[in-house]
Order: structure tokens, then sequence, then C-alpha cells
């Protein structure tokens, strides 16, 4: 790794998802240099994990490939998969980043033939799935991930299954003696682009995410439909493997509510809408879709999308927060138990699944960022002079949908851009 | 109608939610309410009320007054505090409801019957009495709050609670002349009649 030439007047992206892609093909396609920092082994961040987008309803696998292909295409992008930085120092035009890279034990020789994977036996949890299902030790995150390369899971190294992997290599692309690696990278501007986790449902007692199998979340709601997912692309319920025809989503989650996170987490009522297509896509005319809302925050152009799913007769809209759950211990149907806006009538509505739609929060905790940084009440990073030549870009800013995620992206890019021409100015 | 609502009403003719606000104990927040019910699917007792407390609040902004003070709902409030545990907002809601019930009586316009209203009367009588609350009395009072007959009913079936109190020294016959004081008895009145006062001041302003 230590063939990497970075300067001053280099860019440093940190999250490889669709913002910090974004950012950097916008930095890369004018003739910077950039370095794309990425934790994961693969990039494309949470959107990798998606079934389908809205509004438009296609597949973002498709959005990712074009961004792959710009990247593949451009000389002056690095990117560092498996990475985090660990130190950050220096002022607008002239930082050093500490940046630490993890062994993936496997080189560039893989071809992505897989021959490791059917070798081995050690399972682990299952990152990509929100840990519905297991994965080998060795794998690929998922079919598309870039690069298509192979990751041993350090957990195994030093066990017979890692030997296994080795020698099941026609390629000799498994290295199990790599070594973690810590190389430090000048550059004049970062964009931190490092976007969001899911809320932890667990923190929401009385909706029993903890304790009722078929409560789910959203983010797991969406691996359930892609056919290479946990369920095998079926929409069915954890608890018995029964068809989920009838499923209440739950909207504000964690989110606009001071016990959990204050703010609105933007994206999660569309994301419903959306899901409730996913329900009518599996079983047509049996779907029974029920929505809790305070109100449907369908932004903007959104609402062309909101009110086609109103007029769908499967779909109705309960405006009422859901005050808990209880699980109906002889079907293992979660009972909604609430009073509902629009004429105070009390309910205790059984459904097959219910759908918690959980908030947005950073995916970096406010106090272990590597550099002092301007964040807000909700730890997501501000615009502010003080943070100098660092700029967030997509969901470290703010809890965004993708279009709003690219259109912060490039915006960071170019305030990066603006600092280092400076720094190509000042030097001459 | 009383002097105090008579003149309430005059101050504050349309803005029942601005009367709310100067008037009730914590009523500042009814504005913050946003709706969501969260309040009303978790209170235990939210299936008997007439209004749950979203409603109430919503009632409140909608200038609802007489059926708001007059209603027996937030009577029906057994401060268990779970409103208050979930609500998004922070509102709170039990104390909310207290302070609406407080302020109808204070007005003289609360519902005069309710069950919870009788007996925050009573053991507040006997408790302003000695300092202390006297539970002998504080039965007998509320056996027969709905009258002789009906008393005497609950009372026998109450008897095995009665005796069983009696037995653990939780309950002492001697209640029944005079029963325990505060050490400082007059002392203790005196405080009780000032803070009084500053309430009424209070109320008035
Ligand atoms: C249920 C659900 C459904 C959604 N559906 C849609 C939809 O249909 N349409 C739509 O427009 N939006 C949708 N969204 C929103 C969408 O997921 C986000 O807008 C998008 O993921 C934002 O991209 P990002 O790059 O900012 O963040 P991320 O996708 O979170 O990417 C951040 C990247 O940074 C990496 N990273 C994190 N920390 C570090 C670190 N310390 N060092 C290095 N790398 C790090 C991560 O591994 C990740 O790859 C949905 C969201 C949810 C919750
Ligand atoms: S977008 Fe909708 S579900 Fe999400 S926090 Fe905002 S209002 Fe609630
Ligand atoms: S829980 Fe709070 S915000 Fe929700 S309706 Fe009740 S008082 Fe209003």
């Amino acid at each position: 790794m230590s063939d990497i030439v970075a300067t001053n007047q280099t860019i440093l992206v940190v999250g490889g998802g669709i913002s910090g892609m974004t950012a950097a093909l916008e930095a890369a396609e004018v003739g910077k240099q950039v370095i794309l920092i990425e934790k994961r082994p693969f990039i494309g961040g949470r959107v990798s994990q998606l079934y389908k987008y809205f509004p438009k309803l296609c597949f973002p696998t498709c959005g990712l490939e074009i961004n792959q292909r710009r990247m593949n295409a451009n000389k002056n992008i690095t990117v560092l998969t498996m990475s985090e930085v660990t130190n950050l120092q220096g002022e607008a035009g002239n930082y050093t980043a500490t940046i630490k890279i993890s062994p993936r034990h496997v080189n560039a020789n893989c071809t992505a033939c897989g021959a490791c994977a059917d070798a081995v036996e050690a399972e682990f949890d299952n990152e990509f799935n929100y840990n519905m299902d297991k994965r080998k030790g060795a794998y690929l995150a998922y079919n598309m991930a870039q690069p298509q390369r192979y990751v041993i899971d350090p957990r195994m190294i030093g066990t017979d299954d890692a030997q296994k992997a080795k020698d099941a290599c026609k390629f000799d692309a498994v290295d199990l003696d790599m070594q973690e690696e810590t190389i430090e990278v000048k550059a004049g501007a970062v964009v931190w682009a490092t976007g969001w986790r899911p809320y932890d449902a667990n923190k929401i007692q009385p909706y029993g995410y903890d304790r009722i199998d078929n409560v789910i979340t959203s983010v797991e709601f969406e691996r359930m439909m892609d056919p290479f997912g946990p369920t095998g692309g079926k929409l069915v319920r954890p608890s018995d493997g029964k068809e989920a025809k009838n499923v209440a989503f739950i909207q504000c989650a964690g989110s606009r509510d001071r016990n959990y996170l204050k703010h609105c987490s933007r994206i999660c009522c569309m994301a419903s809408l959306k899901q409730s297509t996913y329900v009518s896509e599996k079983y047509g005319d049996e779907a029974e879709v029920s929505i809790y809302y305070i109100d449907i925050r369908a932004i903007d152009r959104f609402d062309d999308f909101y009110q086609r799913v109103q007029d769908d007769p499967n779909v109705s809209f309960i405006k009422s927060k859901v005050a808990n759950i209880v699980e109906n211990k002889e079907n293992g149907n979660p009972t909604l138990n609430g009073v509902d806006t629009e004429g105070y009538n009390r309910y205790a509505n059984e459904h097959d699944l219910v759908v918690l739609a959980v908030g947005m929060e950073p995916s970096v905790d406010k106090d272990t960022f590597p550099i002092e940084i301007k964040v807000n009440d909700e730890g997501f990073i501000e615009q502010d002079e003080a943070n100098g030549g660092v700029f967030a870009a997509g969901c470290s800013s703010d809890a965004l949908d993708v279009n709003r995620a690219v259109q912060s992206a490039t915006a960071s890019a170019l305030r990066a851009i603006q600092v280092v021409n400076r720094v190509a100015q000042a030097e001459g | 109608m009383s002097d105090t609502n008579t003149g309430m009403v005059e101050k504050y003719r349309n803005n029942f939610l601005k009367e709310v606000e100067a008037n009730v104990e914590e009523g500042e927040w009814v504005k913050m309410c946003m709706q969501c019910g969260v309040c009303s699917g978790s209170c235990p007792l939210g299936p008997h009320w007439d209004h749950p407390p979203q409603e109430l609040f919503m009632m409140i902004r909608a200038g609802k007054r007489d059926e708001v003070l007059e209603s027996t709902s937030m009577w029906m409030c057994t401060s268990c505090y779970n409103c208050i545990v979930r609500c998004p907002r922070e509102l709170p809601i039990t104390h909310i409801m207290h302070g609406l019930a407080h302020y109808a009586t204070r007005l003289g316009i609360e519902p005069k019957n309710q069950p919870t209203r009788k007996f925050a009367q009573l053991f507040w009588n006997n408790l302003a009495k000695n300092g202390r609350v006297n539970e002998l009395w504080l039965g007998v009072n509320l056996y027969f709050m709905d009258g002789f007959v009906n008393g005497i009913k609950v009372a026998l079936g109450m008897a095995g609670i009665g005796l069983g109190m009696l037995k653990a020294k939780r309950l002492s016959l001697k209640e029944l002349v005079g029963g325990h004081t505060v050490k400082d008895k007059k002392g203790f009145q005196a405080m009780i009649k000032k803070a009084q006062e500053l309430e009424a001041a209070r109320v008035d302003n």
C-alpha cells in the first residue's frame, strides 16, 4: 500500500457510500487526486442493502453500477476498503491522516470464484443482512460487491478452516499472513461521508423488538425482499415462516421523540410508503397494509408517490402513534394498542408482521471523530467555519434520502475542490 | 357559577388555551402536544375516560371550556406516569391532569360526584386537621361517602382487610378518638394557612 501518493492537493473522502462515491467522482472527474477510505470490505454503503429505490422503484444496484464504472474508468481515485481514519491532524490545505487498513487476507489475484467459501465451514452473523442469517467465514458481502474480492473473516485466522480456504484457492489469492497496516497520507481537504445507522430498536421498549419475533425493523424488511437475502426474497414471518400478508408499519419509531432521537429522520415515511408496494408486489390483492403515523412527511415531489399509495385500496392509514405492542401467544401476531387521532377510537389491532420505521442516526458517535468537529445535538456534522477543510457529505450531515445525499456530496466536493485549488495557487 | 368562574370567563373570553396556560399547573405545556396519541393509548384506565389526555389537550385548544372543566376525565388519572414516560414531547401529562382537576375545583365547577374527587377532599380534610392521615377516620368516611346504607355494605365487605390491618398494627382503634398528630400542630396549621394565602394571591394575579 505504500505506493499511495498523496499531497496537500489530494482530497481525502471518508466513507464509500453513495455520498462518498459521489464526492470522490465529482472531484476526480475534474482532475483532482482522491483517496477514498471505506470501513467495510465493499463500497456502496447502505444503499446496497436496499431492495428498491423510491421514488422510481428501480433497483439501487443499477445506480451503484453506473458509479462503479465511472470510478473504474478514473485513474485519479484510489480506493482503500476495510480502512479507517484513526487520526487526522492539521488544517485546511494541510492535513495528515493516519489510516488503519485491516487485513482482508485475500489479494488481488482473487477472481471471486468462491472456492474458498465452499471449502470453509465456519459461519458468522451476516452483517449485510442485519444478522438475520449467517454467512461463511470466507465470503463476498453480496453478489455485486465491489471490489469483487472475497474476504477471510479475521476470526477464522489460525483455524483449520482458514487453511482449507487457502488450499482451495487455485489462484493463490488467500494470504493468511496478511497484517494490519497503518499508513499516513497527506490531504488538502477532507470530505466526511460516513453516513448513518439505523436507530437501535431495542431501546424503544414498548414496541418489544427484543421480545416479539414478528416485530422487525425497516432495514430488515428491505433485506427480506432481496432474492439473495436471508429469506430468499420471501415476505415471511420470522417466528414461523408464515406468509406476511397483513403488515403494519409504525412510523417515527425512535424519531421525533425526546426519549430517543429528537429529529425527524425524514426518509422513513417514504421508506414505508415504498415498502407498502413490496407487500402488494408479493401478494397482490391479498396484501393488507396498515401505516400508523403521526403525520406523513412525503416532502416536495414525493407527494405524488404518497397520493398513489393512498389510492391503493389495500393500504390504510391510521393517524396514531402506537402506544405499545403485545404478542398474541396463540398465533404469534403482534397486537398494536393505541388511540387514533381522528375520532379518538381505541384500537387493539392484530397483524402478521410489524415493521418499525426506525430512525436514522449518524454512524460515527459524537466523541469519536479523529479531529475536532462541530456537530449538532443529534450528532450530525454542521457546516461550520471551525471545521476548516473538513466537509460533511450525505447522511453524516443530516438524515437524507439518496437524492439529497448526492446533492450534499456534490456541494462538499466543490468546497473541497476550492480548498485544494487555493493550495495549488499558493504552491504555484 | 361561582364568582371566580365568571371572572375567568370574562377575563379570557374565548381563549381557553390562554386561561389554562395562566392558571393550570404546567398548563403552558398544552400547546406542545402534537396529537400523537401515545398518552391515551398508554393510560391503564384510558378505556374508562370520557376524553383521554390527547383529546383533552385538543379540546382546550378548541376552546371547549365547560366540557373540559366539568369533565370527570382528569379525575380518573391515577398518577401512574406511563404517559409522561412515553410522551415524545415530554409533556408532564399527569401533572396537567391534576392541574386541570384542581383548577376546576377552584372555580367550583368540578363534577361533584366523581369518586376520586370526593376521596381527594376527604383525604385533604383528614390530613389538614392533624398533619397526619388518620387511616381509621379516612376509611370510615370513605365507606360512608355514598350514604349510610351503602357504607355499611362496603364496610362489611372490607372488614377482612380492616382486621388484617389492625393485626399488623397498620391501623389503631385509638385513632377513633383524637388520633396521632404532628408535633407542632399549631405551627402546621399556620403553615397550611399561609400556603393557602400565597396560592390565593398567586391565582388572583
Ligand atoms: C429503510 C430505509 C429505506 C430507504 N430507502 C430509500 C429509498 O428508497 N430511496 C432513497 O433515496 N433513500 C432511501 N433511504 C435512504 C438511503 O439509505 C440514504 O440516503 C443513503 O444510504 C445515504 O448514503 P450515505 O453515503 O450518505 O451513507 P451510507 O449509505 O451510510 O454510507 C456510508 C459509508 O461510510 C462507511 N463508513 C462508516 N463509518 C466509517 C468510518 N469511520 N470510516 C470509513 N468508512 C465509514 C460505511 O461503511 C458506508 O459504506 C432509505 C433508508 C432507510 C432506513
Ligand atoms: S419521516 Fe415520517 S416516520 Fe420518519 S421521523 Fe419523520 S415523520 Fe416520522
Ligand atoms: S403523548 Fe404527548 S404529544 Fe402525544 S398526544 Fe399525548 S401529550 Fe400529546
